[in-house]
């Protein structure tokens, strides 16, 4: 019972790093000068609590929750996807690409085809990392990273020069033709159907981690690669699987950006979409369904900063602190595991020492 | 293409950009090598970088010297990395998830802190820095002289810290310290090094002096404090790091190479401004991962590296 307890306190761990976080926040909001309380109000009533408000926060979820399973995908692995942020780049460059290309399409034609696509190219960006790792050893984190300066360059040379549209005030593309408009959820808002492809491919992951013969041998390299190989399972496969996977989730997260929010291909389009994947992976431990939670999450705290600066007046950057006090304390909270807390050895012990006890009481200990 | 720096004074000029240039990878890179030295991942130098040059802002704005802005700089550096330390060496978080919390954290918190504790100007007002320094004699040497011994304080700080930092890693029971325990944990311990102490030492040691490159940026090259102003600077230190060969010297080379193609990317933006600068600005990332790709050998990393080192488990 108290075992039971301490254990759920123990599994818990994430949403007390997370409480701790926002109360340190609360702090922060103080030196501002603000009241924390009538602040966090704004932040999750604004977030969740009101119909304009609970869009924009599914609007912020499809990017988050889709760069959330890019990383939280190949961590199952064992590998660190940092390089969400590129892969959205050149997911939604190579949907706007396609888009722009055959503008006349039937939507029954255009949708699919542009998410294919885009997903086809996050898939490529992340394969150059995952061959990189799987045949010359080096580490993704370093190359994933660099390569996401790469392809922000690259789509911002798109949209300034090739891809410019004419007369355009500063870069972004022509729009995509109205065949090619992802479908809205909430009437009148901007709540594209993206949040929903997202709830959908986490719940996939899931079946295929948890049921299948793939997504045991992602486990299996993840926990033991020198396991896995003895066992006959290509860790080189499994590594360039994940990665390309996980790449292609981060451009559909892109190409959701441009067909379903923005209509065109934008410079600088992702407000750091793929970094926050990161931590929303961390938030979700890896667990795909998790990561629905800590992406929603995310997503309100986001869209609440927005309401949060119009009625309260803190400013938003305070939420960009949050976020990385969540990391640090989800990071730390990694470290404590039910198995090695010193409170569970104690009761242990002290269960064992009862029984001992009662033991010789009734005699059966002496000879 | 190259008509712009065909000419004398120019390379000269142009030799002097590298230098500037490379300094923040420098510091970067030379400082990462002693976590890494000892056996931690340092996935952080993005993260040191720029609380460094927020640090320095902050005590640059609010006392007027940036010889207080370097302190505040090199304090910030330290307070950052404690909490790295305590992760990585006390409670064996993952050493890679570490150094990404410590980014995030730091982009995160210091767009928020220098709105805060700068104010709104943050981004415009100019902060006194240093200035560049003649050395009498030496800056009069021709094609040398304007190249190295014309810049600044940091600048030659660092000349003189790469042979120091080489001699006390190579040559000095404290370097054969943080190598031992880099390469084998187990048998520093058994010979009576605390681990982590000296993990602690060379963590908060080496980011401090990341930290440096921080404050270089702010009080040597931009002035201002602006968010996210590192752009990846920590990361091509990494590759720095790598291709030196966690050597002092060789991530100064490493990272002097680099600052060559940023300096390269900049001069080819000016003289060809017809061609989209995007093209340009890619090169040093292009370049890392060519120079990792082509270079990074195996089996030279700290053998010890990245893993969790506890006494009770074996």
């Amino acid at each position: 019972m108290q075992l039971e307890l301490i254990r759920w306190v123990y599994r818990l761990k994430t949403v007390w790093a997370v409480l701790l976080s926002l109360l340190v926040g609360a702090w922060l909001i103080r030196i501002t000068g603000h009241d924390p309380i009538e602040s966090y109000k704004a932040l999750f009533v604004g977030a969740y609590g009101e119909y304009w408000g609970f869009s924009a926060t599914l609007t912020k979820m499809s990017p988050l929750l889709l760069a959330g399973l890019a990383v939280a995908l190949p961590y199952r692995v064992g590998l660190f996807n940092v390089g969400g942020e590129g892969q959205i780049y050149i997911g939604a460059l190579f949907s706007t690409l396609f888009a722009l290309w055959l503008p006349g399409l039937p939507m029954w034609l255009a949708i699919p085809g542009t998410i294919a696509v885009g997903m086809l190219g996050g898939a490529l960006w992340a394969l150059i990392p995952a061959i990189l790792k799987a045949y010359r050893n080096l580490n993704e984190v370093i190359i994933t990273l660099l390569m996401n300066y790469i392809a922000i360059n690259l789509v911002s040379f798109a949209v300034g020069g090739p891809l410019r549209a004419e007369g355009a005030p500063y870069p972004y593309s022509d729009e995509v033709g109205d065949s090619y408009l992802l479908p809205i959820m909430m009437d009148g808002t901007d709540a594209h159907i993206g949040a929903l492809f997202g709830v959908l491919a986490a719940f996939v992951i899931f079946v295929v981690l948890k049921y299948t013969s793939i997504g045991f041998g992602m486990n299996t390299v993840g926990a033991n690669p020198h396991a896995a190989l003895y066992a006959g399972l290509s860790v080189r496969r499994h590594i360039i699987m994940s990665m390309v996977i996980g790449g292609a989730l981060a451009g559909l997260a892109g190409t959701f950006e441009v067909i379903g929010l923005k209509y065109r291909l934008y410079h600088l389009f992702s407000d750091g979409y793929g970094y926050d994947g990161v931590v929303i992976a961390f938030l979700a431990n890896a667990n795909s369904l998790a990561v629905i939670i800590a992406s929603a999450f995310m997503a309100g705290l986001e869209s609440g900063a927005n309401v949060m600066q119009r009625a309260v007046g803190v400013p938003i950057t305070v939420i960009d602190a949050i976020k990385g006090l969540v990391v640090i304390f989800v990071a730390a909270s990694l470290a404590f595991s039910y198995q090695r807390s010193g409170l569970v050895k104690m009761i242990n012990r002290r269960k064992r020492l009862n029984e001992a006890l009662s033991a010789s009481a009734l005699g059966e200990d002496r000879v | 293409m190259f008509d712009a720096i065909a000419d004398y004074g120019l390379i000269t000029a142009f030799l002097a950009s590298v230098i500037r240039l490379s300094m923040p990878l420098a510091y970067a890179a030379v400082g990462g090598i002693f976590s890494e030295r000892a056996g931690v991942f340092n996935v952080g130098l993005e993260g040191f970088l720029i609380i460094g040059a927020f640090g320095a802002a902050y005590g640059t704005f609010h006392t007027g010297s940036p010889y207080m802005g370097l302190l505040m700089g090199l304090l910030c550096g330290c307070l950052l990395a404690i909490p790295m330390a305590i992760m990585t060496v006390s409670l064996g978080v993952n050493q890679i998830v570490a150094g990404i919390a410590v980014n995030l954290f730091a982009l995160g918190f210091t767009a928020f802190l220098s709105r805060v504790a700068i104010g709104p100007t943050a981004n415009t007002k100019l902060l006194p820095g240093f200035s560049k320094i003649a050395i009498p004699g030496l800056s009069k040497l021709p094609f040398v002289g304007p190249i190295f011994f014309n810049q600044d304080l940091l600048v030659y700080l660092m000349y003189v810290a790469v042979p120091i930092l080489y001699y006390i890693m190579f040559r000095t029971a404290w370097g054969l310290n943080i190598r031992a325990v880099g390469h084998s944990p187990r048998s520093s311990d058994t010979a009576g090094l605390s681990v982590t102490r000296v993990r602690y030492v060379a963590i908060i040691g080496g980011n401090m002096f990341v930290a440096l490159g921080g404050c270089y940026l702010v009080l040597s090259q931009v002035f201002v404090f602006s968010e996210d102003m590192t752009a990846g600077k920590g990361f091509i230190a990494i590759a720095a790091m790598i291709l030196g060969r966690w050597s002092p010297l060789g991530a100064l080379l490493a990272a002097l190479l680099f600052g060559f193609f940023d300096a390269l990317q900049l001069r080819l933006q000016f003289s060809n401004p017809d061609v989209p600068y995007e093209i340009f600005t890619t090169l040093p990332y292009v370049m890392s991962i060519l120079a990792l790709i082509l270079f990074a050998g195996r089996n030279v990393a700290p053998q010890a590296i990245g893993r969790f080192y506890s006494r009770e488990d074996y």
